[in-house]
């Protein structure tokens, strides 16, 4: 932006960091990414790599949009939007099977899956085609960090109660065949919960979460 | 020029996936010697894993020749196939040509002075492909160890096949009934009996994923069958 006086973190380009963690969420206010926000909450673990996938395509492709703003035609600015995740997409793939194996192996499908995240495309086509590069790289840190707190919450919840783990260690106690065997919870006879391990249990737990946020934050209450 | 116009829009979206294409062209023509090195290690890793050398993915490449004495590609009938090289059989394609022409691989490895012979697996998993290797003790029957892998499966639910609960509960499993009929060893949904020697606990939400699996040994380890029966 030429001529832009403004201080890298003046209070406005703060906001752009601050705002989607709550007054608006990506997730529960604007209503983007629940899709992966039901796929992968079963573990904690997967919702940490996947949040940080996004991060980066969302970054990087916010720039890309951010640079290109004046001179994408804007008839096929979808199709153009499209294109640049898709190839940030596959070349985070790329790299990591080359670089990082054992990490590629645990996002599967899910870098995969990063294109079809609504929040990459809705921050392109709401935010970096009208703001400039730096403005929407924090828009780009912002929104996935919104994300990732919402999907942490989820998947932390459904690990628990689903699976009675928290990143794969068993905080619970031991689930042996018969009481006598089990340790910790599981001794008093206590079981998991198989379904928080389904996709709409994920959904209630969202739901869940929006109702909260919206009992606490007077902003968000439409008439 | 005017960015609305018909020739501006079409010269824009020609440059623009020129570009992104060249760009990945070079990233997966400089990476695929490092990617497929990856998978070559991690193959030889998985084949070790199943008779008990754990080691991690560099060590493989070193210690594989260390254990594993021969590779043969056996034929339908039992026979042995000297004409190919038995590591590079890509299962995915041997499976797709008529049953005469094809030829499996089997890894024997000698570990502590025993005998292990190693059956690599390829099938259908729910979404995308799975593939594994089976360990068999020297009578060909009972299972010593058993790696699964994916393509894609569901993390948490189909992915668990990757996880040592799930693989180790192939050990100690036998493959041949008490006449010596191949019954082969399947998961089973919502739990199996722990003293049926012919079935494990399949995945709770991964049913399809389980079958492939149940499936995937059945198919494979029957070629071996006759081979099995000659030596």
């Amino acid at each position: 932006m030429a001529g832009d006086k403004e201080a890298l973190f003046s209070q406005k380009n703060r906001k752009l960091l601050t705002d989607p963690l709550n007054d608006d969420n990506p997730i529960t206010v604007q209503v983007l990414g629940i899709c992966s926000a039901l796929a992968i909450t079963v573990q904690l673990k997967t919702a940490i790599v996947m949040s940080l996938a996004v991060m980066f395509v969302l970054v990087f492709g916010n720039l890309i949009v951010s640079l290109l703003r004046n001179l994408i035609p804007n008839r096929i600015r979808i199709i153009v939007q499209l294109l640049i995740v898709a190839f940030l997409v596959i070349l985070v793939d790329q790299v990591l099977k080359a670089y990082a194996y054992d990490v590629s192996k645990q996002l599967s499908v899910f870098v995969g899956l990063i294109i079809t995240n609504c929040i990459i495309m809705g921050r392109f086509e709401a935010f970096a085609l009208g703001h400039g590069p730096w403005k929407s790289i924090l828009d780009g840190i912002g929104n996935t960090i919104g994300y990732a707190i919402i999907l942490i919450i989820v998947a932390f919840f459904r690990e628990l109660l689903g699976s009675g783990k928290l990143m794969g260690y068993e905080v619970l106690g031991h689930k042996g065949k018969t009481i006598a065997e089990s340790t910790g919870l599981y001794h008093f006879g206590y079981e998991n919960n198989g379904f928080m391990l389904l996709s709409p249990m994920a959904l209630i737990t969202v739901g869940v979460l929006i109702w909260l946020q919206r009992a606490r934050n007077r902003k968000l209450i439409e008439d | 020029m005017d960015r609305n116009s018909n020739l501006y829009t079409f010269i824009f979206a020609v440059v623009m996936v020129i570009v992104v294409a060249s760009a990945l062209a070079f990233t997966a023509t400089t990476l695929k010697p490092l990617q497929a090195e990856n998978v070559r290690k991690e193959k030889m890793q998985n084949i070790l894993s199943t008779i008990g050398v754990n080691v991690d993915r560099d060590e493989a490449g070193n210690l594989f020749t260390d254990y594993v004495k021969q590779e043969v590609a056996v034929n339908a009938d039992g026979t042995e196939n000297t004409e190919v090289d038995a590591f590079s059989i890509d299962l995915m394609k041997e499976t797709k040509k008529p049953a005469e022409e094809q030829a499996f691989p089997l890894y024997i490895a000698e570990k502590e002075g025993k005998k292990y012979y190693v059956v690599p697996l390829w099938g259908a998993g729910l979404w995308k492909e799975i593939w594994g290797y089976v360990a068999l003790e020297e009578d060909k029957n009972t299972i010593i160890g058993a790696s699964f892998d994916h393509a894609g499966e569901t993390p948490g639910l189909g992915a668990e096949i990757n996880q040592s609960w799930y693989e180790d509960q192939y050990i100690g499993k036998t493959i041949l009934d008490e006449n010596g009929n191949f019954v082969s060893v399947t998961a089973v949904k919502g739990g199996a009996d722990p003293k049926d020697l012919h079935a494990v606990d399949g995945i709770s939400g991964g049913t399809i994923t389980s079958e492939g699996v149940n499936k995937m040994l059945d198919e494979r380890l029957k070629n071996y069958l006759p081979y099995f029966q000659n030596n």
